[in-house]
């Protein structure tokens, strides 16, 4: 069954704009997808729509079988949603946030306080349970969002960038919590503006610009649709004549660096071993961009050559 | 939602309104009970005396069911506009648009509040009416009835007002210019029957005379109103408004894009 499914979806705005434009998507049950695109593209107005949040102008929309036209109540119900902007109660404390979501849901006090109590543990909030919401740093409320989301155990989860403002440390925890999630059979929806973190967590990928999804493909066929990797490689001495290798382009940046394009089907030890024939000594090595951020960029500078993309994140690991 | 779960949502919801008013009493119980014994003191007692009688009874007396019943409608409509404005300001309304949460169950929820302020502040403005005059109850159902069905009723009409509110402006405009002049123009301070023959038809036409005149009918058994017309009139306003907020929210007008 698909978690998602979205047929010819378009919304147009009370002052004309059109955010979706007939848009198709489907999202099988189980997967972890990647919903991508620069701001203003649509990804916000087409979740909005998935949990009623906005009212669409034509199109059906399935979660998980079930129509939100006829079947509202029992499509909202096998959601939970993560939302862009914090939307907290702030003078509430963080156990009756949890709890009372529970409720909205149907769920008693009395089942709710242990599934409270799990999901605020597994989000490592449950010490601070007893705080206002308006007291927590704000990674903490982006985590207690989370927690909220999950505590009737949604089929589906919809994150509208989680991880935006919160530090690397905490992204990474919440990537290892939410790849175990997925796991455990939670179909997750994800947009972010850290393409590495798409790259790394999901499956699937749909990048949409200008209300219209342009690509849409399994995670692995896409990034090896890249033809050209661009490097930054640190040498130990300064280099001042470059080498011209067969299959790259290799600019000086600095004394002791150099930014080298290689082909995707080019073989790096070739490059390695021409380097050293130069007299080149290299000590470190890394992408000047991951895959999925130069594919991104390519892809919605081609569809609008006149907007520079904002999800340019710097990659934050070496190769 | 099963019904048992949508009672569970009803009740989530009136434990949530209810713990925030009682929470920041300071704000949503004192100063309404400060704003009433002033009445009583300068209106009832210093003024009051100068004035004598009014339909056989003390003016303190007299006004008394009117001001407590002031209190009550201006706190019941405070109550929801502002509880509801500030979940849809905050958007942690959303918590409750995106959950299965029918609508009768929102509104009712939201009410519920609003009708338990009204009831605290109208209790302890009674209290304090004790302190100033003798006040029996002429008939304990008319008098419950009528002041929870208009606790309801003004709770409704905030929730309109906080759905259709965009900024805070929109939220104090009509407490201030319709439901203030309507409050003192209901007969809480005089008779209809000492007004000029126009202005008592144009009286008819303000709902507040008559909960105002059924709860002081309750209350010293008087009134310019028939009590059976005061009910129809209130619990119509309830039906209509109820349906109205039920269009509205399921709409998503105001509150969705």
């Amino acid at each position: 069954m698909q978690a998602l499914s979205i047929r010819n979806l378009v919304k147009v705005y009370g002052n004309g704009v059109q955010a979706l434009k007939s848009v198709d998507l489907d999202v099988a049950e189980g997967d972890f997808f990647a919903l991508l695109g620069p701001n203003g593209a649509g990804k916000t107005t087409m979740i909005g729509i998935i949990t009623s949040l906005v009212t669409k102008t034509s199109g059906t929309v399935r979660i998980l079988g079930h129509d939100i036209d006829t079947d509202l109540n029992a499509a909202k119900a096998c959601i939970g949603v993560v939302p862009q902007e914090i939307n907290l109660n702030s003078f509430d404390r963080v156990g009756n946030i949890v709890i009372n979501q529970a409720g909205f849901y149907g769920m008693s006090v009395r089942q709710a306080r242990p599934r409270a109590q799990q999901v605020l543990e597994q989000l490592d909030l449950w010490d601070r349970r007893h705080e206002i919401a308006r007291n927590l740093s704000g990674g903490m409320k982006r985590r207690l969002m989370i927690a909220r989301s999950l505590v009737h155990s949604p089929r589906l989860l919809i994150l509208d960038e989680p991880t935006a403002g919160v530090d690397i440390e905490i992204r990474r925890s919440m990537w290892q919590f939410l790849g175990a999630l997925n796991d455990a059979g939670t179909t997750i929806i994800l947009t972010t503006h850290y393409l590495e973190e798409a790259e790394c967590l999901c499956r699937h990928v749909a990048i949409i610009d200008n209300g219209e999804v342009i690509q849409h493909h399994p995670m692995d066929d896409f990034l090896r649709t890249l033809k050209q990797q661009n490097y930054i490689v640190s040498t130990v001495d300064p280099v001042n004549v470059v080498p011209v290798l067969d299959g790259c382009l290799i600019h000086r940046l600095k004394d002791r660096e150099l930014e080298i394009a290689v082909q995707r089907d080019h073989d790096l030890n070739d490059v390695f071993a021409g380097l050293g024939a130069a007299g080149i000594r290299i000590i470190s090595m890394r992408n000047k961009t991951n895959r999925l951020e130069e594919l991104f960029f390519n892809l919605t500078e081609r569809s609008d050559p006149g907007r520079t993309p904002d999800a340019t994140v710097r990659p934050e690991t070496e190769a | 939602m099963t019904p048992t779960q949508q009672l569970v949502s009803l009740h989530t919801l009136v434990r949530k309104e209810m713990s925030r008013v009682l929470r920041i009493w300071v704000q949503t119980i004192v100063p309404p009970i400060i704003t009433m014994s002033l009445y009583f003191v300068i209106f009832g007692n210093l003024i009051g005396r100068r004035i004598g009688q009014m339909d056989g009874f003390d003016y303190m007396q007299y006004i008394a069911p009117g001001l407590i019943m002031m209190a009550v409608i201006q706190n019941a409509y405070g109550n929801v506009v502002s509880s509801f404005f500030g979940a849809k300001f905050q958007k942690h309304l959303e918590e409750m648009l995106v959950s299965p949460m029918p609508t009768w169950a929102i509104i009712l929820g939201h009410c519920a509040g609003g009708v338990l302020r009204g009831l605290i502040v109208g209790t302890i403005v009674t209290g304090i009416a004790l302190f100033f005059t003798d006040l029996h109850i002429v008939n304990v159902f008319i008098t419950i009835s009528i002041v929870v069905l208009t606790a309801f009723l003004f709770a409704l009409a905030g929730l309109i007002n906080a759905i259709l509110a965009r900024k805070f402006d929109d939220i104090s405009i009509i407490p201030s210019f319709v439901l203030a002049p309507l409050t003192y123009l209901g007969g809480i301070f005089y008779s209809i029957s000492l007004l000029p023959e126009f202005a008592q038809k144009m009286s008819l036409f303000n709902p507040i005379l008559y909960m105002v005149n059924a709860f002081r009918y309750g209350m010293l058994g008087v009134s310019d109103i028939d009590i059976r017309t005061a009910y129809a009139i209130t619990i119509l306003f309830i039906v209509v408004l109820f349906a109205v907020s039920t269009v509205l929210i399921n709409r998503g007008i105001g509150i969705r894009e």
